[in-house]
């Protein structure tokens, strides 16, 4: 933590925004598939404004295969194959300080439904409150990720595939937590977490 | 040193909280206790607190309930739904917390038998500190020993937490705002009153080294 806070005071002070600039090879590759800005385009999420050690653990989960949802096999097992894990942080680390912009594509209806879950959970059906450990604004800490203004059909997909069994492999909190959820319950969940800014 | 017994000064409460163990204002009306069985209900517990009761670093810090004593584990849950606990944290902790007497009893008999290794995390440095004031207290500042009452392996016992392996920052937030978050509402006499006096009497410094030194008992 403390070191990549110091990384961040030395870049601020020379006057960069990461080791990476927004020309270079490395970047374009993904701005390809995630958008110029990187806040996600078709399929692929955005990346702007994600937290920096959630970043750089996704990167290192594709490159050894154990995150393995369909459309990360078909698409970020190619493009991490040969990346170092230097150009990982530095990736991680750009990406992070962009800003994020909300996708405000959920059904709005079920804004009030979803951001009563998210708050509370449904404790009788052993749902529990996403908030515990993503945040009251759905901002996300260290390596637990921003939900905030993720598109819907990313969040969907992402829950969907949870209980489905992808991703699977780590002793992670969300197979768990996911796979108690209803198909509503996520349809509102994706919703609500679509327009958070 | 001696094991001061407390059942003295917690006989009232714990008598007087039994009758009214059920009257949660949220879990009253969504009894979490009906909706599945013990052991679905603890994977409900774990998705928070670990998958082995051990704790978790979340935007909030879950604490540790494996080896917790199972009186404890009910006054806190019992705490939490009368709205006598973290009352002013952002997060719902009597709806999060809500369980019906029985399924309370159950889950607290399960999260005893439990004992993962610690969750780890704490900066080490600090340990040898914390050692003494945990066994000799600080006697000028009007600190009492801790193992006197937590035991010293940090057991604890009946309505006296286990500190053994909690978490650090668990602990450490937990000492730094007893007032606000556990403090009792005036006149009210609970566990929580003994512990007031402490935490206000510890500094910054003190937290922290005997949070690190807990963390690491097992
Ligand atoms: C060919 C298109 C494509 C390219 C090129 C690509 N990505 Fe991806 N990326 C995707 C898709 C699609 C997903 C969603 C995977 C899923 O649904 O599991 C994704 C997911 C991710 C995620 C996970 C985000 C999250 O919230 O969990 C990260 C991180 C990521 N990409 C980073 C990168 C980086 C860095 C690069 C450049 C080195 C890159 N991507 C290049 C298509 C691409
Ligand atoms: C105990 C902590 C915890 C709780 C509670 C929790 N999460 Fe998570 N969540 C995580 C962690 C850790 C990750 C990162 C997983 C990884 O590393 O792949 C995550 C990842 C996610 C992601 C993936 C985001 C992305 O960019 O791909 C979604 C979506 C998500 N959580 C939704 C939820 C929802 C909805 C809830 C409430 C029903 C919830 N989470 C509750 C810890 C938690
Ligand atoms: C949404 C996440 C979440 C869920 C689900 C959850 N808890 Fe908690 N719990 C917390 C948090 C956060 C704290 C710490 C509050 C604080 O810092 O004071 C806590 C504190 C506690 C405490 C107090 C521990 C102590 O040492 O004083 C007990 C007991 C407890 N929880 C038991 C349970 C049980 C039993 C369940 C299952 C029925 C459960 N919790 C489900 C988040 C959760
Ligand atoms: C007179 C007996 C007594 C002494 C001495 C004592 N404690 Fe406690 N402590 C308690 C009781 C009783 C509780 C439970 C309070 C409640 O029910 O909310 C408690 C609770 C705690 C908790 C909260 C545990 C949790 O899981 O949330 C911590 C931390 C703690 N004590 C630390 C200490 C430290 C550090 C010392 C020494 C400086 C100390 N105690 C000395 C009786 C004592």
């Amino acid at each position: 933590m403390n070191f990549v806070k110091l990384i961040f005071m030395i870049l601020i002070i020379g006057g960069w925004t990461s080791g990476l600039h927004a020309d270079e090879l490395a970047i374009r590759n993904c701005a390809w598939c995630h958008g110029t800005s990187a806040q996600g385009y078709m399929t692929a999420p955005r990346l702007a404004g994600q937290r920096y050690e959630y970043l750089e653990k996704q990167l290192l989960n594709f490159k050894n295969h154990t995150r393995d949802n369909p459309f990360s096999m078909q698409y970020m097992w190619d493009a991490v194959a040969y990346l170092d894990p230097q150009t990982a942080r530095d990736l991680a680390l750009y990406f992070s300080t962009l800003p994020p912009k909300p996708a405000n594509d959920g059904d709005w209806n079920l804004v009030p439904v979803g951001k009563a879950i998210y708050d509370g959970g449904i404790p009788q059906e052993n749902v529990v409150a996403c908030t515990a450990c993503h945040g009251p604004a759905a901002e996300g800490v260290r390596e637990i990720p921003r939900l905030g203004g993720l598109s819907y059909a990313y969040l969907k997909r992402r829950l969907d595939q949870w209980g489905e069994g992808f991703h699977a492999a780590a002793q992670l909190p969300m197979p768990f937590i996911a796979g108690k959820l209803s198909p509503a319950d996520i349809e509102a969940l994706a919703s609500y977490l679509s327009f958070v800014r | 040193m001696q094991r001061i017994s407390l059942r003295f000064l917690l006989r009232v409460t714990v008598l007087g909280a039994a009758g009214v163990a059920a009257g949660g204002s949220d879990g009253a009306s969504r009894p979490a206790g009906s909706g599945g069985d013990v052991r679905a209900k603890i994977e409900y517990c774990m998705d928070c607190h670990g998958r082995q009761g051990q704790g978790y670093h979340g935007f909030l810090t879950m604490p540790r309930l494996a080896g917790q004593t199972s009186t404890y584990l009910e006054n806190q849950l019992r705490a939490f739904m009368e709205g006598r606990r973290d009352r002013n944290l952002f997060i719902n902790m009597s709806r999060v917390h809500g369980l019906n007497p029985a399924m309370r009893a159950a889950v607290a008999a399960q999260f005893q038998q439990l004992n993962p290794p610690a969750f780890g995390s704490a900066p080490s440095n600090l340990a040898a500190a914390g050692a003494k004031i945990y066994e000799e207290g600080v006697p000028e500042a009007n600190i009492p020993a801790c193992s006197a009452c937590h035991g010293p392996d940090g057991t604890g016992q009946g309505e006296i937490p286990r500190l053994a392996g909690q978490v650090f920052s668990y602990t450490v937030r937990t000492l730094s705002t007893w007032n606000r978050d556990r403090g009792a509402a005036s006149g009210e006499q609970t566990s929580a009153a003994v512990m007031a006096p402490i935490a206000r009497n510890l500094t910054p410094n003190q937290i922290a080294a005997i949070a690190a030194y807990v963390s690491n008992l097992r």
